[in-house]
């Protein structure tokens, strides 16, 4: 049996809008551009491959399954500004073909600068898939597959016994993606590992003429996936849901692809259409996967490099973390929201001075010309932020003071 | 290959712009093994004040003029295939105050030509308070024009005794000795645009100065430009076939230039935001001081450091007076050798807010000593370099918002400090000559 277990990533961040050491107020998210971005980005992906899946959910009536992780951020964002976008995902969970993922509702690096925040946010984003799609997740994957064994013990905790991950070489050795594994002393915790050759296959080199296996068919890939029978059990495809219509361009015929794999899968008596929890469920761990240093989906490193590689980022995100008392302290609603929708990792992505030069990656739907206008840019929206935390604490202060004659 | 090159400006120890220029470009040429003939106006006496031994033109305004054939120098040990002829004839564009100094660091300019002023009126008290030192007497008289003609007419005698493959002219005051040598010789001629009038003079454009550059880039068989912004100028503003023009970046001497040892922190509680150049409406400085104010908003513990000398300088003061900033601005005069290097590892940012820059060396040389960049993107460096922080030069809120994040946050100073040093030390003249030769065979493989 090879099963084909499809992940969808769905993130937007509220990207800032420019805010100089001269601005004032508190308006940091640039309203207008994320607008924008996330309407076109409906029209040209999240619509479409919506109702392709909408329509292979219906024909192969349960024999295709998919699994998406929407973030708390991009459902915020399809409310405010595209909610036939997230009509179209609450019509997809309908079906029962569909199974959400739990991930922090901020999509944000906190796994590795406070535990308390980050469980918390993992608990906000369940509660909003709970209550946006009915369906509780058991699944978790980490911001851009950042993991190591702690993550697994740490999510273990909250009950979760699936994670996603990547399927690194360095750590693999040998072995293959395509089985599932157990992190140490965890028994009872499924890895499922990102099978990034084929998953690449369709995000990156769909298009590229240059690839030896350019043009890519439906039945060629089906073949690939059968190929693994007797050699594994899954095939993990976590793409960016963004691969759809912006990475790939629906001129490059992506959708057709899409719509005619499972038929093309379903073909082999073999082979199916499973989400992680089915996969967990019909499929033993076969060995460990040992992972002391973190690692992530992201670049050739595979590490924490694109969001912590620089000195930068490094004081960006330690001078975020550093407020986390004093802001939850303060009990103003507004100023933790804001403070969380900084946390949001794709704000250290765009400081990554790696390849800057090159200027290839980190390029997608970057609002910066170069890293250091995205650190100067987020440092003046935190050292506005954090005024505020300073007119906000006396507050609680002076209101006792005046109660007291009062009473 | 032999190049017979046309000069005006050599380095002495120390200089920005064409003569650093020229100087790198023709230590490259001679680390490729091309013959190189410079001639040059005046006489130039070498120097021994660096571990390079350098060339420095003499500033004796008023020497008299004979119809001698000047003289073959001394290169030195520094180059192997290079050789130096000085004409006897001086070309200063204008002469100021400041500029009757030996080993000024700015670059003469033709403004005051390019306005309408006669080379010498030219008040005398102008700039005598601030200046490091007392000014020279302008000597200087006669018509520029009449001496760039002169210098045409002896270079054209001397290139009759002398064989070589190609001619390289540098700057419009070279342009008709490099046409007068090319057509008596038949060797194409390849002329290198660092600078236009349009850069200099704003709107006031020298009709005299702007046809000469045209006659030149017309007559040439290539034209360099130092960074496709003036190649831009070029092709727009002086009609040349776009086909003819090349684009060869200048780079920073990779000889040793490099930085000392640091120096110890200095532990003090200012910052330094450094602006080095020339006081001149083209390198903005107005724009500066308008950023300084609104640092100064926002941070006390900063000062800014004007170096450099020019016609705006008086009026950069009184500006830094009226703003009520003059307590926060220092005007060191021009700066020369140990004292640049100082200023820069004294300085935390250094700011080039140009309106017009065709390249601009100066931020090279404030990478190459570990000091931070913000660059106007109206400058040709900008093409170069992607470790700088980059803005429109009228943008004053926004130079402002960079200078105090560089001066606030240790880690972006420090990011953009190893990278950028990492960035411009592969910007070498070695590799500019190598494009500068591709540019000579282009030349040569079409004869005219």
């Amino acid at each position: 049996m090879a099963s084909v277990c499809f992940y969808f990533q769905v993130h937007q961040p509220f990207r800032l809008r420019r805010f100089s050491i001269f601005d004032r107020g508190t308006d940091y998210f640039d309203e207008r551009g994320n607008r924008a971005l996330v309407e076109r980005i409906a029209e040209r992906c999240y619509l479409p491959a919506n109702a392709v899946l909408m329509e292979l959910l219906r024909r192969h009536e349960g024999r295709f399954r998919v699994a998406f992780s929407l973030t708390g951020v991009i459902l915020e964002q399809f409310e405010r500004y595209a909610p036939r976008v997230l009509e179209s995902f609450q019509r997809l969970a309908q079906t029962g073909g569909v199974e959400f993922l739990a991930e922090t509702y901020y999509h944000s690096l906190a796994f590795l600068y406070s535990r308390e925040e980050f469980f918390e946010q993992i608990r906000l984003h369940r509660a909003r898939i709970e209550r946006l799609f009915g369906q509780t997740p058991t699944v978790f994957r980490n911001t851009e597959l950042i993991y190591n064994n702690e993550l697994a013990r740490a999510v273990a905790g909250l009950g979760y016994r699936v994670v996603l991950c990547e399927g690194a070489d360095h750590i693999l050795g040998y072995r293959s993606p395509t089985y599932l594994y157990t992190p140490p002393r965890l028994p009872d915790v499924k890895l499922l590992l990102k099978n990034y050759r084929m998953s690449d296959d369709i995000a990156f080199r769909f298009s590229d003429r240059a690839w030896s296996e350019y043009p890519l068919t439906a039945d060629k890939f089906a073949e690939w996936i059968h190929r693994i029978n007797g050699h594994g059990h899954v095939v993990n495809l976590f793409l960016d849901y963004e691969t759809f219509g912006e990475h790939q361009w629906a001129e490059t015929g992506i959708f057709e692809f899409l719509r005619y794999l499972p038929r093309a899968v379903l073909r082999y008596p073999e082979d199916d259409f499973k989400t992680p929890s089915e996969c967990a469920r019909a499929y033993e761990a076969s060995g460990e996967y040992d992972v002391p240093h973190m690692i992530s989906w992201a670049d050739v490193e595979r590490d924490l490099s694109a969001w912590l590689g620089n000195a930068m980022q490094a004081n960006a995100l330690h001078e975020l973390y550093r407020l986390e008392p004093a802001i939850k302290q303060a009990g103003d609603e507004k100023l933790l929201d804001d403070w969380r929708k900084l946390q949001t990792s794709d704000h250290f992505y765009y400081m990554c001075t790696k390849h800057f030069a090159d200027g290839t990656v980190h390029k997608y739907f970057n609002p910066y010309d170069t890293p250091y206008d995205a650190f100067i840019n987020f440092m003046n929206v935190l050292d506005n932020l954090r005024g505020r935390l300073g007119r906000a604490a006396p507050q609680p202060e002076d209101s006792a003071a005046r109660a007291t004659p009062a009473a | 290959m032999k190049v017979f090159m046309l000069g005006w400006e050599f380095p002495p120890f120390i200089s920005g712009g064409l003569g650093t220029a020229c100087h790198g470009l023709t230590r490259g040429l001679d680390a490729h093994g091309v013959e190189v003939l410079f001639v040059l106006p005046r006489p130039v006496e070498p120097t021994h004040a660096t571990h390079v031994r350098l060339i420095t033109p003499a500033a004796l305004a008023g020497q008299p003029e004979d119809e001698d054939e000047g003289e073959e120098l001394e290169a030195g040990g520094l180059f192997r295939h290079v050789r130096f002829h000085t004409l006897p004839v001086t070309l200063r564009p204008y002469a100021r105050p400041e500029d009757a100094r030996a080993g000024g660091r700015e670059r003469v300019t033709h403004r005051g030509v390019a306005a309408g002023r006669q080379p010498g009126s030219m008040p005398q008290g102008e700039g005598i308070s601030y200046s490091a030192g007392p000014a020279g007497p302008d000597h200087y008289s006669g018509d520029l024009f009449a001496r760039v003609e002169h210098y045409a007419m002896l270079a054209r005698r001397l290139a009759r005794r002398e064989t070589f493959d190609l001619v390289h002219a540098h700057d419009w005051m070279t342009f008709p000795a490099g046409m007068a040598v090319a057509a008596q010789s038949g060797c194409p001629l390849v002329v290198h645009v660092h600078s236009t009038e349009f850069d200099r003079s704003g709107l006031h454009v020298n009709q005299r100065i702007y046809d000469i550059e045209r006659a030149g880039m017309h007559a040439a068989t290539r034209v360099i430009c130092v960074s496709h912004l003036t190649r831009n100028i070029v092709l727009k503003h002086y009609g040349v076939d776009p086909r003819k023009v090349d684009v060869v970046y200048n780079a920073i001497d990779d000889d040793g230039t490099a930085p000392g040892p640091l120096l110890p922190p200095i532990t003090r509680d200012e910052k330094i935001v450094l602006f080095l150049g020339r006081i001149t409406m083209q390198k903005g400085p107005e724009y500066f001081l308008a950023a300084a104010k609104r640092v100064l908003e926002v941070m006390d513990n900063v000062r800014f450091v004007m170096a450099g000398s020019g016609d705006m300088i008086r009026r950069c003061i009184e500006l830094a007076a009226e703003m009520g900033i003059g307590h926060k601005v220092l005007f060191p005069g021009f700066l020369r050798g140990d004292d640049v290097r100082r200023v820069f590892e004294l300085a935390d940012v250094y700011v080039m807010p140009s309106v017009s820059e065709p390249f601009g060396i100066t931020p090279l040389e404030a990478l190459s000593h570990d000091v931070p960049v913000i660059i106007s993107k109206q400058s040709g460096v900008a093409e170069v370099l992607t470790h700088a922080l980059k803005v429109d030069f009228w943008d004053v809120d926004e130079m402002a918002n960079k200078i105090v994040a560089v001066l606030r946050h240790p880690p972006l100073h420090a990011t953009l400090r190893d990278h950028g040093s990492f960035e411009v030390r592969r910007l070498s003249w070695t590799d500019a000559a190598a494009n500068c030769i591709k540019v000579y065979q282009a030349a040569l493989a079409r004869p005219e």
